[in-house]
């Protein structure tokens, strides 16, 4: 399938109103959904005979900074029998950034996740674990975050060079 | 050694002071701890293997920190890890030497100003002896460091260990 068609045959499914923007300049080609009713459409892509999505290659968080106020988080799908690619983007709230968990779609999405939440504190609604995964769990803050400031000591050991 | 051959063809009697001889024991094998915490472990490795050849010196790596008298931290010590760092440096028995290896756990490396995540030199956590600078060092730096330590170690006195004098330099 080329991304025209998948595009045709994804609005199809999810209806246009669900589809907010398209991006051809991606690579692969995105398609920004809203963070409402993101796991129904996400398991539609995943369990569609055409789409079979059965690969969640990565999930990407993005902080756009407190001028744009807002996050992204950026899905990359594939198709495993059909070698399609497709990116799935959803922004969301930078105040209450909040998503719809996906780890009961893929399993992947459990430790990415986690990694997103860990880096930038995005919360991903029924989560079955949802706690950091690679800085320290009393760690404080999320360091990708564009106004992230680090802590002067941690567990009594200077952080500033 | 041919001075000490020499000295034992003659009636097999060697006078030395028992300071130096302990000294020259210990310098003689300084057992480093077996781990690495980034790629400056892959020139630690490569120092151990053939070409470089670490047990001519009688470096022989130890997997217990019981076992080992030289720790080498080499590579980045995170804040994750600073903890496990000082807890092994902890489990060694005294007399404990630690080798600073490479950029990184000198003073924090390429990660010096953004790296929220990276202790900003081992010597925030434990007492250093010796730092190997480069990124990573070469075997020969490191070597060089251990050499050093020799060095070091070859000056020491039992009738004022070293942990004592620093016991009693921080007490005053």
């Amino acid at each position: 399938m080329t991304f025209e068609e998948l595009t045709t045959h994804i609005e199809n499914l999810l209806g246009a109103e669900a589809i907010l923007r398209i991006d051809e300049q991606c690579t692969p080609g995105a398609i920004e959904l809203a963070p409402t009713d993101l796991l129904k459409h996400m398991e539609v892509l995943h369990a569609d005979e055409q789409l079979y999505f059965d690969q969640l290659s990565c999930i990407t968080g993005l902080d756009n900074g407190p001028e744009a106020n807002s996050m992204e988080i950026i899905y990359q799908l594939y198709s495993i029998p059909f070698n399609h690619h497709l990116t799935i983007k959803v922004k969301l709230d930078r105040e209450a950034p909040v998503v719809s968990s996906l780890s009961s779609v893929w399993k992947t999405a459990d430790w990415h996740e986690r990694e997103a939440y860990d880096l930038l504190g995005i919360h991903f609604e029924g989560h079955p674990d949802l706690r950091r995964i690679l800085l320290p769990a009393d760690w404080e803050g999320h360091p990708l975050r564009k106004d992230y400031k680090h802590q002067e000591y941690y567990r009594g050991v200077k952080v500033a060079y | 050694m041919g001075l000490l051959d020499q000295k034992l063809a003659q009636g097999g009697i060697v006078i030395s002071k028992l300071e130096d001889l302990i000294n020259w024991a210990r310098l003689s094998s300084m057992w480093p701890m077996g781990f690495g915490t980034a790629c400056c472990a892959i020139e630690f490795m490569s120092a151990q293997a053939t070409p470089y050849d670490l047990d001519r010196f009688g470096i022989v790596p130890r997997a217990s920190p019981r076992q080992s008298d030289v720790m080498i931290v080499a590579g980045t010590v995170t804040f994750k890890m600073a903890d496990r760092v000082r807890r092994l440096y902890e489990q060694m028995a005294e007399p404990r030497y630690v080798i600073s290896m490479g950029s990184c756990s000198n003073v924090g490396g390429p990660y010096w100003e953004h790296g929220y995540h990276v202790v900003k030199g081992v010597d925030r956590i434990i007492p250093v002896d010796i730092y190997v600078p480069g990124c990573p060092p070469r075997p020969e730096a490191l070597i060089g460091g251990l050499i050093k330590l020799q060095e070091k170690i070859r000056g020491e006195s039992i009738v004022a260990p070293r942990a004592l004098e620093k016991m009693l330099e921080d007490e005053a």
